[in-house]
């Protein structure tokens, strides 16, 4: 663990080193896939992730994104391909592994245990010990404090650290589980699914503090089905489908409006809408929200 | 940064609205310490013995025999799992030390010692065998119950050639364990059992491990949600086995404890003890579902089993009643817990 930490060090300082020409992401995969059993999972995804930028990982539901997480959190081993964190690379066989190196995940469902209080969901699983031997217990105080500080620099307004985290609003939730990660030092956090169940306002706040962890200098990787949601903030975009990257985008190189189209699969809408028709549905209803969709986005973007 | 705030609302303002009173009824034992309360009153007041110094030791010892063993249950409930095999378990244990010391003719002490291996190798398999196979608890400890009763049936027979095990009193060592195991300690001329200070300081040792350590944390998350436990890094299988492993020394004390109070034990015993442990660790507010108690509670539950089963013989009435009482109890104490729970996850 010491070594591991002194070789990250280096590796820091070389990536300000302006004569390295290839500089290090601090995290990065290439190529990685994974099957389970003989299904095929994900394939060939290349993304990298650096301090202070935000990665959005973009799919439809099996598309590979929660394969993807689960390669960077550890909680699956990849088959192929290599992921590097800060130039070395590593292959994690528990979350444990990849939260000693900086990986932080939030997820969407189970981000916190509801029965417990704020206050030991927040340390959980690295709870702040004093005493020795038979004597070593948890630092109960400190630990609250700390958790109602950390919580109100994110904004969060608390009643109390002691009630259950089920009697907080699921924006809380996911908020006090990235207060969390933020406050144990991540380097990389993995925000999975986020918005998913939440309303407009709550997606919003949410987003905020994706920012906020951002100007902390944390690398994110956000993961949404939602262009509208990924677009604001993100700085590179990963575009998976079944399993496949399908596009890899620097900000610079794509708009709201390509992104959308990208992800919806615009010729697989059109099929839908022939579909419906045959079907007896009303497809032109379905091309009236293609046009109305595309619509709003160039307003969007205006 | 703070201007991102949601909702200024300064916080006391809610905080304030929580009295004691509330807090007290928030408390997951609550429900089963005003139970023990009427209960302990009724009793008085029908029973002019229930109350007499000597009657409530014999109650007390009553509790402990329960209660040691609904510690490592209770908290095995709150890291969500349960086990059926504890009442046979205890037998085994008293089985093994009494068994391989009379057969060796060994000093007592080499067969205790033996059984308390045999005690954590149990827990440690159940333990084990749920992790890897995933399969609910109720059916690995199920099996776990109906191996160990043919076991201790079996063996017996085999090894000492009865249904009971053979008589140790006569041999190196007992005297030592029975005074540690067995004993009682004059107090003010009260008979106290030993087993009651054992069962108090598991108690009370039970409950700093709960809430004063991580590995406390480590329980309650475990039972909680144990994915999202194991997701922050939490290890889950260590702690679900330890805990196995926790009811398997209680039950190897109480299985010491029925030992050296006489001299031999009953190779069919036990069954059906489990179900007291868990009835206990349930009325004293643990969830069946994991994720809720309190070690308090579970010895409030024990207390409350004690209670029962000899103040219906202080207030002579019939004891074919007790077995209703304790079905009702049980059912009040899981309707009681199921509001708790539901309150705690109200907004989910």
């Amino acid at each position: 663990m010491n070594a591991n930490q002194i070789n990250q060090q280096q590796l820091l300082r070389n990536e300000k080193d302006p004569l390295t020409h290839t500089p290090v992401h601090l995290l990065s995969l290439d190529q990685v896939g994974k099957h389970y059993g003989n299904i095929v999972a994900l394939t060939d995804v290349t993304m990298a992730v650096d301090n202070g930028r935000v990665t959005c990982v973009l799919g439809d539901n099996g598309a590979g994104k929660s394969t993807l997480i689960k390669i960077i959190a550890g909680l699956h081993r990849h088959d192929e391909g290599t992921l590097t964190v800060m130039g070395a690379e590593r292959k994690f066989d528990s979350p444990r592994d990849a939260l000693d190196v900086g990986i932080a995940t939030v997820y969407q469902d189970l981000a916190v245990v509801p029965l417990m209080p704020i206050w030991r969901n927040f340390f959980l699983g690295s709870e702040l010990t004093v005493g020795f031997g038979p004597f070593k217990r948890m630092d109960v105080q400190t630990m609250k404090d700390i958790t109602k500080k950390e919580l109100a620099d994110m904004g969060i307004d608390l009643r109390d650290v002691e009630q259950p985290v089920g009697q907080l609003s699921g924006g809380e939730r996911q908020c006090v589980a990235i207060a969390r990660a933020v406050h144990f030092g991540a380097k990389v956090l993995i925000l999975d699914e986020p918005t998913a169940a939440l309303g407009v306002k709550q997606s919003g706040v949410v987003l905020r503090y994706i920012l906020q962890a951002r100007d902390r200098g944390l690398g994110v990787v956000f993961i949404t089905h939602n262009p509208h949601h990924a677009f604001p903030v993100g700085d590179r975009f990963l575009l998976l489908k079944r399993g496949r990257s399908i596009g890899y985008y620097e900000k610079k190189d794509i708009t709201l409006e390509e992104l959308t189209a990208q992800m919806a699969g615009g010729a697989e809408l059109t099929e839908l809408a022939h579909e419906l028709e045959a079907l007896g549905g009303h497809g032109d209803v379905v091309k009236e929200v293609q046009a109305e969709v595309a619509g709003t986005s160039s307003q969007r973007l205006a | 940064m703070t201007q991102t705030l949601t909702k200024p609302v300064p916080a006391d303002e809610r905080v304030a609205k929580r009295n004691p009173l509330q807090k007290l009824l928030a408390r997951p034992e609550v429900g089963a310490l005003v139970g023990a309360i009427v209960l302990f009153v009724f009793f008085a007041s029908v029973s002019q013995t229930f109350i007499q110094p000597n009657a409530f030791a014999t109650v007390l010892y009553g509790s402990s025999t329960i209660g040691i063993m609904a510690v490592g249950v209770s908290l095995l409930m709150i890291g969500g799992e349960f086990d059926l095999s504890t009442g046979v378990a205890v037998i085994s244990s008293a089985l093994t030390a009494s068994l391989f010391s009379w057969y060796f003719s060994t000093n007592v002490w080499v067969g205790v010692l033996l059984a308390l291996l045999v005690s954590l190798s149990i827990g440690f398999i159940n333990g084990w065998i749920l992790i890897k196979t995933k399969l609910p608890s109720f059916i690995v400890t199920l099996a776990t119950f109906l191996m160990l009763t043919g076991l201790n049936l079996g063996l017996t027979r085999l090894i000492g050639g009865s249904v009971s095990s053979p008589s140790i009193s006569n041999m190196d060592g007992f005297d030592s364990a029975r005074a540690i195991f067995a004993s009682s300690v004059n107090i003010g001329g009260v008979e106290v059992n030993n087993t009651v200070f054992i069962w108090i300081l598991m108690v009370a040792l039970a409950s700093w491990v709960l809430l004063r350590t991580k590995v406390g944390n480590w329980i309650f998350a475990a039972g909680g949600d144990a994915n999202a436990a194991r997701a922050v890094g939490v290890p889950v299988t260590r702690t679900k086995i330890g805990l196995f492993m926790a009811v398997g020394l209680c039950g190897w004390i109480l299985g010491m404890h029925n030992l050296f109070a006489f001299d031999a034990v009953q190779s069919g015993e036990g069954v059906g003890n489990e179900f007291l442990y868990i009835i206990a660790a349930v009325i004293g507010g643990c969830l069946l579902t994991g994720g809720y108690g309190s070690a308090v509670g579970g010895a409030i539950g024990a207390f409350i089993f004690g209670m029962a089963n000899k103040g219906i013989v202080y207030a002579q009435w019939n004891p074919d009643w007790f077995k209703f009482f304790l079905g009702l109890m049980l059912l009040l104490a899981t309707i009681v817990n199921l509001i708790v729970k539901r309150r705690a996850e109200l907004s989910k």
